[in-house]
């Protein structure tokens, strides 16, 4: 379902006159506001706080470091084997998902360095690794949840674990898990502007 | 620079979430609330939807895919692994030492 409604997007895209097409954008931000909303109703009327409160850890805050060590080596992992310059690899990999401001960020960073063309080349890239990341933690969430543990849907997740894959994270990993989701989804967004930036200089 | 705009962005975004939280706590006895996992995943389908529009509108994207689509999908896959077995290298770490608590 999700695959197909991408898909679908993508072709109606490609194929017709779509009169909304000016409006995407502020289409899409309103509807992740309205998700975002939905995701809070559903967390404040349907879960048990004291059951989440006593099942929190500290130790919640030191999560998102394994998200960005793992992404971070098996990115430069696949710099290697693709060949690709290991640093731009890395600011790829470090969108976590986030690819409306990773693609940005890394065109603004690079035009001077390898110019225009390169930079927007490595934009694309960027803009797509990280729509593919945020397809794989949808789709893949009960799957990771099953073979690597609960917490493995919300680091496959990386920025999108406090918005859009948060409903899944409730399902799958169970309510104990979403304060580490929300804790790492805040921790990432301030992180990835900054290891972007780090990665590009 | 579009970054300050978007961090405007991101707390815009937790506001919502913690206004839907609260909401949702004080308002616990509607019984609407308990079906918000059905609207929760009409939402996501049409924001891909619109997502899909946007990207298959972009003529200069679609015409790349070819040559960076594998590049941006190994680029991907291997972040997701790599953060996936991290994950469950924390989850040892951090629950299972604890009599196992958390494992259902």
């Amino acid at each position: 379902m999700i695959v197909g409604c991408l898909l679908t997007g993508i072709l109606c895209g490609m194929y017709l006159d779509i009169p909304f097409l000016p409006y995407c954008k502020d289409i899409s931000s309103y509807l992740l506001a309205f998700l975002v909303f939905q995701a809070g109703l559903n967390l404040g009327a349907n879960s048990d706080f004291n059951y989440m409160k006593a099942n929190f850890q500290w130790s919640s805050f030191l999560f998102p470091v394994f998200t960005i060590g793992g992404t971070l080596l098996f990115s430069a992992l696949a710099s290697i084997l693709l060949a690709m310059n290991l640093w731009d690899g890395m600011a790829i990999g470090c969108g976590f998902g986030y690819y409306s401001l990773s693609s940005i960020m890394i065109i603004q960073l690079k035009e001077n360095v390898i110019g225009m063309d390169l930079a927007s080349q490595l934009g694309a890239i960027a803009l797509l690794t990280n729509v593919f990341r945020e397809l794989f933690a949808l789709i893949g969430a009960p799957l990771y949840a099953h073979c690597f543990g609960k917490l493995a849907p919300i680091s496959a997740a990386g920025v999108t674990s406090i918005d859009v894959c948060l409903p899944a994270i409730s399902k799958y990993s169970g309510q104990e898990f979403i304060p580490i989701a929300v804790i790492q989804g805040i921790v990432l967004e301030i992180a990835t502007p900054m290891l972007i930036t780090f990665f590009c200089g | 620079m579009n970054i300050l705009t978007d961090y405007f962005d991101n707390m815009l975004y937790l506001s919502i979430l913690i206004i839907g939280l609260l909401t949702g706590t004080f308002c616990r006895k509607i019984s609407l609330f308990k079906k918000l996992d059905t609207s929760i995943s009409a939402t996501i389908w049409t924001m891909l939807f619109v997502f899909g529009v946007s990207i298959g509108s972009n003529k200069e994207l679609v015409s790349n895919v070819g040559n960076i689509g594998l590049q941006a999908f190994i680029l991907a896959f291997c972040g997701v692994a790599g953060s996936v077995l991290a994950a469950s290298m924390a989850f040892s770490l951090f629950f299972k030492k604890k009599g196992g608590r958390h494992e259902k």
